[in-house]
């Protein structure tokens, strides 16, 4: 039941509310806006906030780099690739371990995740030179491979959450009404687990999209998703914000929209079901 | 149909690790190849006795302790006021949330240069409107500035969950504390804060395996500098192995930052382990 409050007090919650919201997002919604913006307006002093001449031409230069498409395509390979290579080899594991668990399959969860806690740096080296010494250093190929062993533990903790809560007693109600095996999966797991595995899809997709460690350790100009295609514009000169802009918002502009639709599976995830 | 996964895991943890131990105690340049030898504990002797070694350390626990300060407090008190009932609740929480979607590069390119650089930037052009000297946040306070960044981005996680766990609260238990007379100040001190320790705990321990590793935002920012004025392990490390090649070196730092995550993953399993028998 909602709780009674006067209209004065919603109304100052409201305000204080959408006030701090938009405080917090304001840095995005400059950077927007200052993408439509020609390179005078963006450093001008004072700056104008909407009243300027609003342009394209900055989506179109950036565009016109032909690179850009480029490192586009190459993020969204390497975030689509990891994470559906990722769901391959989780989705069976998973799937053992919440209906058929054995002793040891807490433990075999709880060591998965403590791969997790391996800093990146403590195995920079190595994995450096693995990927020199094969030829994957620079290929998309390579982060494939990379993001999906430093994503895999959280693929297979989300599924498992999600499998485990899939009533077993249905599968044996589907088996006892002469259901055979394959329309028991067809008909009856697989309506119930693609929800669970659409939303580890989008919550890995979106990580393996903003990795920046791996991202920027084993890339140069070939593989380079953009991660690393944005921090090569960090010179301090003020000629190039308004690009900078347009190339930042189309980086983020995908996995804003994505990542608005999995709020909830964002907390379930990172906190590995601590928290539901 | 489980062991695709575990010798994938098990290999990328032993191989990797087992490497980083072995190059740890030999004397390895890539500039010099064919001069590998053992030295024993020589490159942790090097890592300790590194100037930058006390400097990093220190930077590393500011930033993780600074970041966690803010994203707590913070994520407690806009979890609390984004419960409250209000008009648009749906979209402040989107605001609220977005910049955690932001990837570290442009977060910190888009405050480097759109905000606080101190010719061009809009807290610059203010300072000016305001009649004040423009401040150089990476010259004056490189550290603090990325503790800025890093918490902006953080603050939506921590927000997030506990808001989660705000919506479990009892809400019964509440309503009959207010009519005992217990004022707003009481509930939250003595119901609130009790449902939400074990959600800030699980936010503090991820936090701080994911602010160990902070490496984006100091590589396009500061590059570690001035000096070693915003130099952290993680940054230390890369310096070491990536940029004077001395994989030797860089491997000994690499397992220091393995322990030191070590200490405080040990925690957060226990937590996650105890919640997985309930």
């Amino acid at each position: 039941m909602a709780r009674e409050v006067s209209k004065g007090r919603k109304a100052a919650v409201t305000a204080l509310a959408w006030g701090i919201g938009l405080l917090i997002f304001f840095p995005i919604l400059w950077t927007v806006l200052t993408s439509f913006k020609t390179e005078a307006e963006a450093i001008a002093s004072p700056p104008s906030f909407l009243f300027f001449d609003w342009t394209l031409e900055n989506y179109e230069t950036v565009n016109e780099r032909s690179d850009y498409l480029v490192h586009f395509w190459n993020s969204v390979v390497i975030a689509l690739g990891s994470t559906l290579v990722g769901l391959l080899v989780a989705v069976p594991a998973a799937w053992s371990m919440a209906f058929v668990p054995g002793k040891r399959t807490k433990d075999v969860l709880m060591w998965m995740l403590s791969t997790k806690m391996m800093p990146a740096v403590g195995v920079l080296v190595p994995i450096y030179l693995l990927a020199r010494d094969t030829g994957l250093l620079d290929t998309k190929l390579g982060l494939v491979i990379v993001l999906t062993l430093v994503n895999l533990p959280i693929i297979v903790w989300m599924l498992y959450t999600y499998f485990k809560e899939i009533p077993g007693e249905i599968l044996e109600a589907a088996r006892m009404d002469g259901a055979s095996l394959s329309s028991e999966i067809l008909y009856v797991l697989t309506p119930m687990a693609v929800p669970g595995i659409a939303s580890t899809l989008l919550l890995n997709v979106i990580l393996a999209w903003n990795e920046s460690f791996w991202t920027l350790n084993l890339t140069a100009a070939n593989a380079a998703p953009l991660t690393a295609f944005i921090a090569s514009y960090s010179s301090p000169e003020g000629l190039f914000y308004a690009k900078l802009s347009a190339a930042s918002t189309m980086a983020i502009a995908p996995i804003l929209i994505l990542g608005w639709f999995s709020q909830k599976q964002l907390v379930r995830g990172l906190t590995f079901g601590a928290v539901k | 149909m489980l062991s695709p996964a575990v010798i994938l895991l098990f290999l990328w943890m032993i191989v990797p690790l087992a490497m980083t131990v072995y190059f740890s105690f030999l004397r390895f340049n890539l500039l010099m190849p064919g001069t590998e030898e053992f030295t024993g504990f020589e490159n942790y002797l090097y890592f300790f006795t590194d100037p930058s070694f006390w400097p990093a350390l220190i930077n590393t626990l500011t930033l993780v302790l600074g970041v966690l300060v803010i994203t707590v407090v913070g994520g407690v008190a806009l979890a609390v006021l984004l419960d409250q009932p209000m008009w648009g609740q749906g979209i402040v929480r989107i605001l609220v949330i977005a910049p955690f979607f932001i990837m570290p590069s442009v977060s910190a390119l888009v405050w480097k240069n759109m905000l606080m650089n101190p010719v061009n930037g809009l807290f610059a052009s203010m300072a000016r409107g305001l009649g004040l000297e423009p401040f150089d946040f990476f010259a004056e306070a490189p550290l603090a500035s990325i503790i800025a960044i890093v918490a902006w981005q953080w603050l939506p996680f921590a927000t997030l969950i506990l808001l989660t766990a705000l919506q479990s609260l009892d809400q019964e238990q509440m309503e009959a504390a207010e009519m005992d007379g217990a004022g707003w100040f009481w509930r939250f001190l003595h119901l609130t804060i009790p449902h939400l320790m074990r959600s800030i705990t699980v936010v503090v321990l991820i936090q701080t395996i994911f602010l160990l590793s902070v490496f984006a935002e100091i590589l396009v920012t500061t590059n570690g500098g001035p000096g070693t004025a915003s130099t952290t392990l993680t940054f230390l490390v890369y310096m070491q192995s990536m940029l004077q090649f001395d994989v030797g070196l860089g491997s000994a730092g690499g397992i220091v930052a393995v322990i030191l995550a070590n200490i405080v993953a040990i925690f957060l399993m226990r937590m996650i382990g105890r919640n997985l028998e309930a």
